[in-house]
């Protein structure tokens, strides 16, 4: 199963919409989708079950089932892909198109594509290419393994601010 | 270790959220209280608690908001102003958004101590709030050692 998700905040239809028709060439793949409402002039996906909100036990269940993610990149979809060991792509937000206040979710990408199992795609053509490619090696597209917590320097930090 | 040290540990859900709960080693042993934006986080707060042996948390959750949602930013203010007079923390951990710039706010005027963890996310420029924050935030951090400097904020690791 690929789980979908665009984050809690705003609707990202030039992510969804792409992933609706590569649903629609391969209706034999599952599509489990947290897709924010696009309203009625946006792009509501017609090829695979979606929901705008799931809970927070919910989602976590539906992330751990996936094969794959195709996500915003936005820090709670990275960092949860890392922490279960999936594969994730990631589509960034951009300012100049509106989705966002800033590019930084773009930064985000740019940083963050380079780990293992962290996928970038910065356009339609480009995520249709990688969940052509995805789909051609079965996922297994590694998945980066991350340590449960903080690193030590920064948790030691607060420690001691905790403890002053 | 058993602290008395009382810790409000705040974030909106999502990406706030996940990076505040990699923190939660910080105040292991420390009477806590979560608050949050979205009440489905309880059972995972509860869950693994007990499963790392740490005292049995609190949680609270505050009215969900955006920045353009005026009366929504009131409430959620309120609900945030609640919990410091009620829970009275010593120490409060934010990595943000708006519930976390308001209690750092508030908990400054009330002489609690405040950490802001400015999110991961923001590599290239502090968020909105994590610029306002940094006058009221008794540690200010920014996850970025480009972002850092002699005036705050400071770097001292990331989440990850």
């Amino acid at each position: 199963m690929i789980f979908v998700t665009v984050g809690t905040q705003d609707p990202f239809d030039r992510l969804v919409r792409p992933v609706d028709a590569w649903c629609a060439r391969h209706p034999d793949v599952p599509v489990v989708g947290q897709v924010i409402d696009p309203g009625p002039e946006g792009h509501r996906p017609r090829h695979f079950e979606w929901t705008s909100y799931m809970a927070p036990a919910v989602y976590r269940d539906t992330f751990a089932r996936a094969k794959l993610i195709v996500g915003h990149a936005g820090m709670g979809s990275i960092i949860t892909a890392m922490d279960l060991q999936k594969p994730i792509i990631v589509m960034p937000r951009r300012a100049a198109l509106r989705e966002q206040r800033n590019d930084h979710q773009y930064a985000t990408a740019m940083r963050l594509g380079d780990r293992p199992g962290v996928y970038v795609a910065l356009d339609e053509a480009d995520l249709t290419a990688r969940l052509d490619e995805a789909l051609k090696t079965g996922f297994a597209m590694g998945g980066g393994a991350i340590t449960p917590f903080a690193e030590d320097r920064l948790i030691a930090a607060l420690r001691a601010e905790i403890h002053r | 270790m058993a602290s008395t040290r009382r810790v409000l540990a705040i974030a909106s859900t999502g990406g706030h959220w996940v990076q505040l709960r990699r923190l939660r080693p910080a105040w292991d042993g420390c009477p806590v209280m979560y608050a949050t934006t979205d009440a489905g986080h309880r059972e995972e707060v509860m869950r693994d608690a007990a499963a790392r042996g740490q005292p049995v948390p609190r949680f609270r959750t505050v009215r969900e908001a955006n920045r353009w949602q005026k009366w929504r930013l009131i409430r959620q203010f309120l609900g945030v102003l609640w919990l410091l007079v009620t829970f009275r923390p010593h120490v409060i951990v934010t990595t943000g958004a708006a519930p976390g710039f308001f209690a750092v706010f508030a908990g400054h005027y009330l002489g609690m101590r405040t950490v802001w963890i400015d999110s991961v996310a923001n590599g290239e420029e502090l968020s909105l709030s994590g610029k306002r924050a940094g006058r009221f935030a008794t540690l200010w951090l920014t996850q970025w050692e480009s972002l850092s400097t002699p005036d705050g904020p400071r770097f001292a690791g990331t989440v990850l």
